[in-house]
């Protein structure tokens, strides 16, 4: 069985949490004691229905006010595959939100009201869904229901986004019409739209292919933990433990650790369980080498002739999550794979008007939920590829280093991709 | 076609085996909260598997809170002794007795709630500065919304409305003296995944979880196990019947399934077809809408 993670996003009222709820409710995933708990707490809130929303917002504060304010994660599974829903919601705190659940997505439903159309809404969605690079989106037009099926509007909406697309950089999209309340192509076929002959929604999340989202080409291992027994058994042991965050990995291949430049050649893949003859992104495995040279936390071991990036200077796009405003000339921590340095934001070029995708270079103050392009100077050189090659070497988050936060996620461009 | 990819049970232990070492690698003095239930059993394995051939270098932290089942401390002993990691044992009946908590009285009296005043001061009197718990995001409404690093204040409280974003595998164990962080390695698994993996690599788990017969009693539509110290009301009645525990907890809150099942094959199927959720049958989380929120804000597990 395969893994997919995917994220959900829509704005306020156009039915992500019943599409959602259906997914669960149609896959068997809630539970007779969940449904109970929601249709309790629906009546003390005056409601008659049955409210699939409740099931996705956990909080006391949440269900008070009827919002959500957090990224949850949802689980369900079908015969074919498990999934983990982020479900991120559609206005507090937008972006910071749905930036953090496409950051592990490899899909992104994106729900577009077809009373209404594409709107600035779904702009912004389908922005953040292709800077974070999520390699499949689906862009579901609900409730068909309430424009009588018609396939002209799922046409003309279907059309409104495709011209936009070209703005965007994604591999993979596809368009689906649905009813999520009366159920139509979500899990079973419309009978009330003989005239689509795609897929419904379930099938192609059971079916979509994902096993080339990792990138199997630049073998990339940062290193995490060295570990060293010191038992009788394995006195001389030395292993760099991590998770391969790109390419694969073969006992006897020649490899290069940076940032000392050193060579050597891998001489056994330890787990648990068994040696391995080879190991892939993202297994986390222990590896051994040939030659007994320095390697600790935060060295990147990859292979002489595929190497990332070596620099102190690096140009991102970056997202901002905090009420502090991003400070030019301002110092931060960076975190990069296995990696921490500090680092000095040098400038920025500009800001995203992310409703009109434009490039904005008169206001240039970077705000929360704002997203920018800006070069920054680190203490010391990080091994990096493009976030576009790479979605683990090539993003990065910043902390600031007097209140500890996570303030700011950005993701590598260079001038190679 | 290439054969470089995982299936779900391996993608979910590659995730869990990176935490564990992220966490070694971030904090000075950690600890794995080690109940001697399924989870933190599962926990102590991708442990194994994060630092082999090493021993795991991370102790193991028990709140006991004196109504256990026997099976579990015994569990608990020989693991402990059998890969030679160290035990810290935080006791509720020594908080009670040092009157920093009272206990509830009543027929659902529960050191439930207790517990969480003997874990923080045992964070605190060793200095722990992380500790890993067997939580997972489908077991509850306000678990869900939990990070994989979630940081505790020096009060030991959970403020969910604010908490740090958490991107890619990128995580921030920053923090000042005196605050802490729960770490929470399985957070992507389900109950299924969890037992499917016990299968899959064949983790030996404690005979509560397999049928037995015990002596038992009904109390809010669950199965409990009469013990000296649970009080029966006096329309309650007991009798012995075939049973085994979905989740193993304090024997007060920890309801009991009639099953039969005597493998982990059929224990598979059991979940497989349950229409109840695990927490369901603990009597801890039926108190209120939001028991578990109101308990983890305060510093539960």
């Amino acid at each position: 069985m395969e893994l997919l993670r995917f994220t959900t996003a829509g704005s306020v009222d156009d039915g992500k949490s019943t599409l959602i709820g259906r997914l669960l409710y149609d896959s068997k995933s809630i539970f007779e004691d969940q449904i109970e708990a929601i249709e309790k707490a629906g009546r003390n809130q005056g409601k008659s229905e049955i409210d699939l929303a409740l099931l996705t917002d956990g909080l006391r504060a949440e269900r008070e006010q009827g919002i959500t304010i957090d990224v949850a994660y949802r689980y369900f599974a079908t015969p074919k595959r498990k999934f983990i829903i982020a479900d991120t919601p559609g206005h507090i705190q937008y972006t910071r939100n749905m930036v953090t659940g496409a950051s592990t997505a490899n899909l992104a439903i994106i729900l577009i009201d077809a009373r209404n159309g594409v709107i600035e809404q779904t702009l912004r969605h389908a922005y953040i869904a292709s800077l974070l690079q999520i390699p499949h989106i689906v862009v579901c037009i609900n409730k068909m229901d309430l424009v009588d099926y018609d396939e002209a509007v799922y046409e003309k909406i279907k059309k409104q986004f495709e011209s936009f697309a070209p703005k965007l950089e994604v591999r993979d999209i596809k368009f689906i019409p649905i009813s999520a309340l009366k159920g139509d192509n979500v899990v079973e076929p419309s009978e009330n739209m003989p005239w689509y002959r795609g897929t419904t929604l379930m099938y192609l999340l059971e079916n979509i292919y994902i096993k080339g989202d990792y990138n199997h080409t630049d073998a990339r291992f940062p290193v995490q933990y060295v570990i060293r027994p010191q038992s009788e058994e394995f006195h001389d042991y030395r292993g760099y433990a991590g998770r391969i965050d790109g390419g694969i990995f073969k006992v006897g291949d020649k490899i290069k650790v940076l940032p000392s430049g050193l060579e050597s050649k891998i001489k056994s893949i330890d787990t648990l369980n068994e040696k391995l003859d080879f190991a892939f992104a993202p297994q986390s495995v222990s590896i051994t080498v040939e030659d007994d040279i320095d390697i600790s936390r935060g060295d990147m071991i990859v292979k002489p002739n595929n190497l990332p990036v070596q620099s102190q200077d690096i140009t991102a796009m970056i997202s901002w999550f905090n009420e502090r405003p991003l400070q030019v000339r301002g110092k931060y921590i960076l975190r990069h794979t296995t990696n921490e340095v500090k680092c000095i934001i040098q400038e920025v070029k500009f800001k995203m008007d992310i409703n009109s995708m434009n490039k904005n270079t008169e206001d240039k103050e970077i705000k929360m939920n704002d997203i920018g392009k800006i070069k920054i100077k680190t203490a010391k050189p990080l091994f990096f590829d493009a976030y576009r090659k790479n979605r683990n070497t090539g993003s990065f988050i910043l902390i600031d280093d007097i209140t500890n936060e996570t303030v700011g996620a950005g993701m590598i461009v260079t001038d190679k991709a | 076609m290439n054969n470089y990819h995982l299936n779900h049970l391996r993608e979910l232990e590659a995730e869990s085996i990176f935490v564990f070492r992220e966490v070694a690698a971030q904090f000075d003095n950690p600890v794995i909260l080690f109940s001697g239930g399924k989870d933190s059993i599962v926990m102590f394995h991708l442990a194994r598997k994060a630092f082999y051939p090493a021993k795991v270098p991370i102790p193991l932290l028990h709140i006991d809170t004196g109504h256990n089942f026997e099976e579990t401390i015994k569990f608990r002993d020989n693991l402990v002794e059998k890969y030679g990691v160290k035990l810290y044992v935080g006791s509720v009946q020594k908080t009670i007795d040092e009157g920093k908590v009272r206990e509830e009285t009543g027929y659902n009296a529960s050191r439930n709630v207790l517990q969480t005043t003997t874990l923080l001061d045992s964070i605190e009197e060793h200095k722990f500065d992380a500790a890993m718990g067997g939580g997972r995001r489908d077991e509850e409404k306000a678990r869900a919304k939990e990070r994989f690093f979630s940081h505790r204040d020096e009060f030991g409280q959970w403020d969910p409305k604010n908490q740090r974003p958490e991107l890619w595998n990128l995580f921030n164990g920053k923090k000042r003296m005196g605050e802490h962080f729960r770490v929470f390695p399985l957070s992507n698994w389900t109950e299924l995944d969890v037992w499917q993996y016990i299968y899959m690599e064949d983790i030996e788990i404690p005979n509560l979880y397999f049928t037995h017969k015990r002596e038992v009693f009904e109390r809010d539509g669950v199965l409990l196990a009469t013990a000296p110290f649970m009080t029966l009301k006096p329309n309650e009645k007991t009798e012995i019947l075939d049973v085994r525990c979905r989740t193993i907890g304090d024997i007060t809150n920890t309801g009991l399934t009639r099953s039969k099942a005597d493998n982990l094959k059929d224990i598979i199927d059991e979940i497989a077809a349950e229409r109840t959720t695990e927490r369901g049958q603990r009597l801890d989380d039926k108190r209120s809408e939001t028991a578990m929120e109101d308990r983890k804000k305060e510093g539960y597990f």
